[in-house]
């Protein structure tokens, strides 16, 4: 019996394929098995090769792996594209009568199943997909029940007619194959009492965002990070929020930073050519003091490069991005319940220390779904720090002796206090130009230094007071270290495993900060071999470790446009060990 | 909010001096912007102004009130913002024509198309002024400056029609020197639910000698006039104006007398600054969505 599953539907864009994947892997986490997606899409709305990839199991699964089981094809380039991934027990669903030959190797099996024609007799062709679920439930041993739940949430808002021919088609599906196939392919999925939710990096953010008290957001459309925007509209306004769809995301981060003036938790998501875009305003955000979450969900760049595919290049970015030197918080979740707590973690940064908080997700993050106990998401534990927002009554505290409200007093902190519209005699003028405490205009050379250690100093508070800590797994007494950043953590996980079968043993530390981040001199200093894995060509958090701990590094860079896989990883920091200690 | 009764247009005013050359139409600009905002019942702690870049941006730190000078061309989308968080909040937003019209012209016909409730008061001076004299979107097409001494050889954009053309409910122009008519104009445009647009003749003494006091004293029609008979809510006629470049206008050219403003079109009527210590009650539910 294998109990993980790796299962697939590819097609044309435009086919369904996302949502036919969506429904079956729901229809596996209401059967309380744990779900892991992927998907492969191309930029553009009709045509082109797209699949939605689900790995199940009762255990955990967090990373994809180079195996396919059950593959349903729409089309021969499904079979095409996944070729080397089919074994010798895969098994391929695929409807013979529909035009194209479809050509299979040997030694996997073939399921024709005539997916459109039993879709025709349950109500409509545009069903077939559903009968191919329903077959791939019988292949798998998986009770065709459980797509019931799932197909009523798909299908739901168009009336209990579709919802019910939905059902007879996975049904037509499941007879047709139980009637004219004798196979034994050795899955019997089991199921368990636990209750599971489902969902990405883009809704996790959204979703911290709402739990921390965002109120308004402005933003663009653009791949991978339209999701938020998706997510949030509909759901803000039940809290009085409310989602502006921006002319251009120069306008989103504006518009944005104008809602935080006004005191409102304030957030804009977008992907590189965005941030390339919003890096005028940074600077403005920074000096203004104004507090606000700034989420770049990356893609492969530069440019418009590869806008569906994997990348972890705008880190540079988002750390150095922006004219003049602007203080700024990074931080980068390494998992999808990460995009929800990180989230909730900036919007308290953001207005502790009244500065941009970057928040820098992945496409791997933000489009993979995953299985998580609803506890993982825990409302109560949700904290929100106002930082030094007054109270109406504190305002007379900080006015000068002309009575005039000092907004970016050079308290020792660094942290001023914030008045926002509507406090009796709070007004003020806060400019981008350099200013004095009060927010106005000057070029006097002490108050220039002492505005820039004031805005400085709020960085070295917060290295002193918040725990810019790190997650570590794998062998703690190996000799050799590997450290990763964002999505890279699934995989990582699944190839320690594989490396300790091996007798290779790591320790592995995911950093989800990147400034501030951790100090790793004494990790790096202990280990024979570092190893920095990251999804990009020039190793750029690599980098800024080596800047950090003046060690030299080894890297694993992969910049195909496609994620890590824990097999694959296995197999490189093994020949990354082998290698000569690069030169210090 | 503030406590006193009796609000002044000098509580809107600044201890700072203004660093514009003297003359320069801003001061005036400036002064009926005070004196509107006083006049509507606004004190300095419940408005907010948003600067925009340039001479005329300067004005954030001239006047007094809960404000920001942002970046270049960008203050319409930092204003929306201010709106939708506090609908509670008096927004104007005040930069000059290089500002609005050309790295800003995007962001004023969006603005403008979604009738966000706040006035915008452009300070129309037809040249660059602190880059020291180049030609702007509205500078005619026959101005020579330092960037065009040839002449421009293109036409001045007509910011009237550009707001009419992306749906603008309220289009005004004013006059910085005709001080009564001027702010008058501004506390309608405050006053109008909606985008209130004025586009303020505010010369410039250095660099600017065609669009000078004396070229608009002498050629300034004013639609409050009887003969002009102009009325505001008749979009053709109000078309008829704005199209009609042989002449300066003065006045409200158009007002939609059925403008909803976009936050009220989107129910938004909360302070958005105030939120709960913890995620909201029911906050599980937005878990239990993903079962």
């Amino acid at each position: 019996m294998t109990e993980d599953l790796n299962w697939a539907i590819g097609g044309e864009a435009g086919d369904g394929i996302d949502s036919t994947g969506k429904i079956f892997a729901q229809a596996l986490s209401r059967a309380g098995r744990h779900v892991f997606t992927s998907k492969d899409f191309a930029s553009r709305i009709r045509g082109g090769y797209t699949a939605y990839k689900i790995r199940t199991s009762t255990d955990r699964v967090q990373s994809v792996v180079d195996r396919l089981d059950i593959l349903v094809a729409l089309t021969q380039r499904t079979i095409d594209e996944n070729l080397d991934e089919l074994h010798e027990g895969s098994a391929v669903i695929y409807d013979g009568e529909r035009s194209w030959d479809a050509e299979i190797p040997d030694e996997i099996t073939a399921v024709d199943v005539p997916l459109k024609s039993l879709a025709e007799e349950a109500g409509g062709a545009i069903m077939l997909n559903v009968v191919a679920l329903g077959a791939a439930c019988e292949l798998t041993g998986f009770d065709v029940a459980y797509l019931d739940e799932a197909l009523e949430k798909r299908f739901g808002g168009k009336g209990s007619k579709i919802v019910d021919n939905n059902k007879d088609a996975a049904r037509k599906g499941r007879d047709y194959v139980q009637e004219n196939y004798d196979l034994d392919l050795g899955y019997a999925l089991e199921t368990t009492d636990e209750d599971y939710v489902l969902l990405n990096g883009d809704e996790a953010i959204g979703m911290g965002a709402l739990a921390a008290g965002c109120r308004f957001y402005a933003g663009y459309p653009i791949t991978p990070a339209t999701n938020v925007m998706e997510y949030l509209i509909g759901r803000i306004e039940q809290y009085g929020g409310h989602v502006v769809q921006a002319e251009d995301e120069l306008s989103a981060i504006n518009m944005a930073l104008g809602a935080a003036r006004g005191g409102a938790r304030s957030m804009t998501a977008t992907s590189g050519p965005g941030i390339d875009l919003m890096a005028e305003t940074f600077g403005l955000v920074a000096t203004s003091e104004t507090p606000l979450v700034i989420v770049d969900v990356m893609r492969s760049g530069p440019s418009t490069g590869m806008p569906t595919k994997q990348e972890q290049g705008d880190l540079n970015m988002t750390l150095y991005g922006g004219h003049g030197e602007i203080p700024r918080f990074v931080v980068a979740p390494t998992t999808i319940s990460e995009c929800f707590w990180k989230t909730v973690e900036a919007f308290n940064y953001a207005e502790k220390y009244q500065t941009p908080v970057y928040v820098v997700a992945d496409l791997a993050l933000a489009v993979t779904e995953q299985t998580f106990s609803p506890e993982t998401f825990d409302m109560d534990a949700v904290e929100i720090d106002r930082g030094n927002l007054l109270e109406d009554d504190q305002v007379a505290e900080w006015l000068d002796d002309q009575g005039h409200f000092r907004a970016h007093a050079a308290t020792e902190d660094g942290i001023s206090p914030r008045a926002i519209p509507g406090m009796t005699d709070g007004a003020h003028m806060s400019t981008g130009l350099e200013h004095d405490e009060l927010g106005r205009r000057t070029e006097d050379t002490e108050v220039r230094v002492e505005q820039v250690d004031k805005r400085n100093r709020k960085v070295e508070t917060a290295k002193a007071e918040e725990e810019w800590d790190y997650r570590e797994f794998g062998d703690e007494d190996a000799d050799d270290l590997v450290v990763s950043w964002g999505s890279n953590e699934g995989a990582l996980r699944e190839a320690v495993a594989l490396l300790e079968d091996d007798d290779v043993p790591v320790r592995v530390i995911s950093v989800p900060y990147i400034f501030p981040r951790p100090d790793l001199s004494e990790e790096f200093e202990a280990a024979d071999d570092v190893i920095v894995v990251e999804c990009n060509a020039t190793g750029q958090f690599a980098d800024v470790l080596e800047h950090d701990t003046l060690q030299r590094v080894k890297r694993i860079n992969k910049y195909t446009g496609v994620r890590f896989k824990a097999d694959e990883l296995a197999e490189e920091i093994t020949a990354k060990l082998k290698e000569e200690v690069p030169a210090q | 909010m503030s406590s006193q009764s009796e609000v002044r247009f000098t509580d809107f005013k600044s201890d700072k001096q203004p660093t514009w050359c003297p003359g320069c139409g801003d001061f005036g600009t400036m002064n009926g912007m005070m004196k509107a905002l006083a006049n509507t019942g606004n004190d300095p702690d419940n408005t907010f102004l948003v600067a925009g870049i340039g001479c005329s941006g300067k004005i954030g730190t001239y006047m007094h009130s809960y404000a920001i000078h942002g970046v270049h061309g960008r203050a319409l989308p930092v204003a929306t913002g201010v709106k939708m968080a506090r609908p509670d909040i008096e927004v104007m937003a005040a930069g000059g024509d290089g500002d609005g019209y050309s790295i800003g012209a995007g962001h004023f016909v969006h603005a403008t198309r979604r009738n966000v409730d706040m006035t915008y008061v452009v300070m129309d001076n037809r040249i660059y002024g602190l880059t020291k004299g180049q030609a702007s979107p509205t500078s005619r097409s026959d101005f020579e400056t330092s960037t065009t001494p040839e002449g421009s050889q293109q036409p001045p954009v007509n910011p009237l029609a550009l707001a009419l053309a992306s749906g603008a409910t309220f289009i005004a122009q004013s006059f910085a020197s005709d001080a009564i008519r001027h702010a008058e104009i501004i506390e309608e445009a405050i006053e109008h639910d909606g985008f209130g647009f004025v586009n303020v003749f505010s010369p410039c003494v250095t660099f600017n000698d065609v669009d000078t006091y004396d070229y608009f004293r002498d050629s300034l029609v004013d639609l409050k006039e009887e003969e002009e008979d102009h009325d505001r809510h008749d979009y053709e006629a109000a078309k008829g104006v704005i199209l009609d470049t042989d002449k300066e206008y003065q006045g409200v050219m158009y007002q939609n007398e059925n403008s909803i403003p976009y936050h009220e079109r989107h129910g938004v009527t909360e302070n958005m600054a105030e939120i709960p210590d913890g995620a909201p009650e029911n906050a599980m539910d937005l878990v239990r969505e993903f079962y």
